[in-house]
């Protein structure tokens, strides 16, 4: 894979570049396909391990179930995107090379990241692929913007490495070794944990968009091309996740703090999200929130399934951490179907804002309907695939109220109330977001001319559909899939037990009753069609409601739509508006304009950053450019030193 | 043999108080001119080669050709005085005694062979520390390359006073000069007439 990226970038030709770099994804992915399902049937585990000249560390490889369950995304999601992003790219006037090795890097790396077993190894990896995702979102780097986002990326970015680089330093150093079996094996003290813990959290969420760590994600993923945000939203920010639960592994017997915590992070991740979601015009601005809030649902999940591990509750357990597992899996199929999406409108419109369009529907057809399915999936709507792993979750909180232990039964309440909160909301900004996207007239002269995307960019699309549906019919089939990797986690055999199977059955239920529901409105659109075959026929715009004149500035904006609810959480969001009032009956002019900052970057990170330069700027004068300033500096260092031997004689 | 550590010691002196470039420059030579004396003396009538080439290389290249070398380059750049120092003259010659402390201190603590010359280690120290105070304390590149001459001459000092059998420091002493020449040369092509600063990026 990478070797096909690496001759990308030496190739000239454009066509063939593309090429190379496709092959080597392509029959690198075949590749790893193989041991990542035969791990999966629960087949075997094959660790590799070849010495390295670098000190504690070993090119030590070992694929088990966990590692092979998160290689899942990037199996289907990585050759999507190339396919995708070759389409979308089309029209660029840059030689597409380096694109594509990065491309080829970063799917390579996460491969690797998943599959290693040793920290340092962990640790290299992971900072080759930041850097590659980084070149990647660089690519319209003649944008002010796109820098300025990339540098927000990189500096979040190295700041989790840090935390991480202090987390494995301190494992290394308890265990005596980087290996990570090894680290396994070893016995840390109560605090040690406790602070292990929480360096993970940092750490590792800074990847995967933990509020207020996310600051990154509604940055780079609108900067970056949109196959990349697929890539990186889908894909990439499960890393994070993994890492959470490997050094969970790692750790041991988890406390029930562990649990809390991240049920509590994943909370607030996932009502901000959605709630700053609301507020954008940005389509791809949008989208990232929404990963945001789905990391949070991914994390309640993990974190229900810790406290089940704690509290030993088999059926919260596997329904959390099943649940959570699931919608790491489901989350990449439909977020890179939405990305994949959102990139199709800007390829045909021109534009990301979504005031200005509208009506596309008719114009496009198919990347409507696809958009469609993937704003029911992550809306978690049946029958698509978002519902089954929420639905998990959700039955988590049920058994937690059946318990009548105080704990579950608060859990019960955290989970319940905050994912109805978080799914109401992510209904409410779906039916903004494709409403004025895809219906009603067009805003804008870019929408009105719009046309169908490229068959390409339809292709990929077209498949994560599929896969989404797949999984939403096949709802009591999946808790099976995430099983193998359930049992590497908890470190024992799992049954799906007694209670655990009446949730299937009533997971069946639910898919059958839409199945139906599908068949038969297939049933009535074929018969629809059919049926006024001679009648008359009659075009009339969208909405017009008899007004004699309707104009297009008359419908819903993205914002009215959404302003009962942004008003509802203004404390939170800090909306800014400006803009003249409407005065009199007659009015001759008004504007209006509203821009959502980021709560944690503006309030939180901003002030901590002007306060970190305000306390290092004295140093700036110590770097003062003066080279006889500098000569200073060496004459004082050596008589000091001259004077502090001498007094020693 | 106490007369030529005096000497060195109040050329420093003159040296660090004085402003017009020409003057230092003669001062520098007549500093070169003693120390290349100094091997010749040291040695006492029992001249070996080595003795020879280093007393020898340092008449003609530190009391002749960098002097001459300097001068040059202080016609061609047409600078004739340091005029803004970054530490006054006053207050250099101030510093310069406290060095001369220093440098004394240092070398009667130091614990070198009871069969040196203290006072001549004491005035290798202070050579060099005034070399050093130059480089930081004044502003023209050829003063800075008289002062690193004058901290050559220091460590040039220094090595005849500890031991004169040393090949080392035969070879030590010419290369440094070479040095110098070097930094010689490029003043002279860069036109540096006024600060590194404002010059750095011709560099």
């Amino acid at each position: 894979m990478m070797l096909g990226g690496f001759f990308a970038m030496l190739i000239k030709s454009k066509t063939a570049s593309y090429r190379i770099a496709n092959l080597g994804l392509f029959l690198g992915s075949y590749l790893i396909s193989i041991p990542v399902i035969s791990t999966l049937m629960g087949m075997h585990n094959l660790p590799v391990n070849i010495g390295w000249m670098v000190p504690g560390g070993t090119f030590s490889f070992k694929l088990d179930a966990l590692s092979a369950f998160f290689c899942l995304p990037v199996l289907i999601i990585s050759p999507l995107a190339m396919v995708y992003g070759k389409s979308y790219m089309a029209h660029e006037d840059k030689h597409l090379g380096k694109h594509w090795f990065f491309f080829n890097l970063l799917s390579a790396c996460m491969f690797l990241l998943m599959i290693s077993n040793n920290g340092l190894m962990f640790l290299m990896i992971w900072e080759i692929m930041t850097l590659a995702s980084f070149f990647l979102v660089m690519y319209d780097d003649e944008k002010n913007e796109v820098r300025e986002a990339g540098w927000t990326y990189l500096i979040a970015a190295h700041i989790g490495t840090a935390a991480l680089l202090l987390l494995f330093a301190i494992l290394g150093n308890d265990a005596g070794s980087l290996q990570f079996d090894r680290i396994a094996a070893s016995n840390h003290t109560a605090l040690s944990i406790g602070i292990l813990f929480f360096l993970a959290i940092f750490g590792f969420g800074v990847k995967a968009g933990f509020v207020p760590l996310h600051i990154w994600l509604p940055e780079a993923h609108p900067a970056a091309p949109s196959h990349i945000s697929a890539l990186m939203s889908g894909v990439m920010i499960k890393t994070g996740i993994y890492g959470i639960l490997r050094i969970l592994v790692l750790l041991g017997h988890p406390t029930a703090y562990m649990g809390w915590t991240l049920v509590i992070i994943g909370m607030v991740s996932g009502v901000t999200g959605v709630v700053f979601a609301l507020a954008q015009h940005d389509l791809k601005r949008l989208l990232a929130y929404h990963s945001v809030e789905n990391i949070g649902i991914i994390a309640i999940g993990i974190g229900t399934g810790v406290l089940g591990l704690v509290w030993n509750i088999p059926s919260l357990v596997i329904l959390g951490f099943g649940g959570g597992l699931l919608h790491v899996l489901n989350h990449a199929l439909f977020k890179s179907l939405l990305f994949f999406g959102a990139g199709a409108v800007t390829h045909i419109t021109g534009t990301r804002n979504i005031e200005l369009l509208g009506g596309l529907l008719k114009k496009a057809r198919w990347t409507g309907w696809t958009f469609l399915i993937g704003s029911a999936a992550i809306s978690g709507l049946p029958p698509f695939n978002g519902f089954v792993s929420e639905f998990f979750i959700y039955f988590a909180g049920i058994r937690g109220i059946k318990t009548a232990a105080p704990g579950p039964v608060i859990l019960a309440a955290c989970i319940l109330v905050s994912l109805a909160l978080i799914g109401g909301l992510a209904v409410a900004c779906f039916s903004k977001a494709f409403g004025i996207v895809f219906l009603g007239e067009p805003r804008s002269e870019r929408a009105s001319n719009a046309h169908e995307a490229d068959k390409m960019i339809l292709l990929p699309m077209l498949i994560l559909s599929f896969l989404c549906i797949c999984i939403g019919l096949l709802a009591p089939l999946t808790l099976y899939l995430v099983l193998p990797p359930l049992q590497t986690l908890v470190g024992f055999p799992v049954q799906i037990g007694y209670s655990t199977v009446g949730v299937l059955q009533i997971l069946s239920i639910i898919t059958l009753l839409f199945a139906l529901l599908i068949v038969l409105a297939t049933m009535f659109y074929l018969i629809r069609r059919k049926l006024p075959r001679g009648t008359e026929e009659s075009t009339a715009g969208t909405w017009d409601c008899g007004y004699a004149e309707p104009t297009a500035r008359m419908q819903y904006t993205a914002s009215s739509y959404a302003q009962p609810l942004t008003e509802l959480f203004q404390p939170l969001l800090g909306t800014k508006q400006h803009g003249k009032k409407v005065e009199g009956f007659f009015p001759a002019q008004a504007d209006f304009h509203s821009e959502t900052p980021d709560a944690a970057r503006e309030k939180l990170f901003t002030p901590i950053f002007v306060l970190v330069n305000r306390l290092i700027s004295p140093f700036r004068k110590v770097q003062h450019g003066n080279l006889n300033g500098y000569l200073l500096y060496i004459a004082i260092t050596l008589i000091v030193l001259l004077v502090w031997k001498t007094g020693f004689h | 043999m106490t007369a030529i550590p005096v000497i060195l010691i109040l050329s420093c002196l003159f040296i660090l108080g004085s402003s017009r470039l020409s003057v230092a420059i003669r001062v520098v030579a007549v500093q070169g001119l003693f120390l290349g004396l100094l091997p010749l003396i040291r040695s006492a009538g029992h001249f070996s080669v080595a003795i020879l080439i280093l007393g020898l290389s340092g008449i003609i290249f530190k009391g002749v050709l960098l002097p001459w070398l300097m001068q040059t380059v202080v016609k061609h750049t047409g600078v004739q005085r340091e005029s803004a120092p970054y530490v006054a003259f006053g207050t250099s010659i101030l510093i310069g005694v406290l060095l001369l402390g220093l440098s004394t201190w240092m070398a009667i603590n130091m614990g070198f062979p009871a069969n040196t010359s203290l006072l001549m280690i004491a005035t290798a120290m202070f050579l060099i520390l005034v070399g050093l105070f130059l480089m930081i304390g004044r502003r023209l590149p050829i003063m800075q390359c008289l002062a690193y001459l004058i901290l050559e001459n220091g460590v040039y000092a220094l090595g005849v006073s500890i031991s004169l059998e040393f090949p080392l420091i035969v070879e030590l002493g010419i290369l440094l000069d070479i040095f110098v020449a070097v930094f010689l040369m490029g003043n002279l092509l860069f036109h540096l007439d006024r600060n590194l600063q404002d010059n750095g990026n011709k560099q």
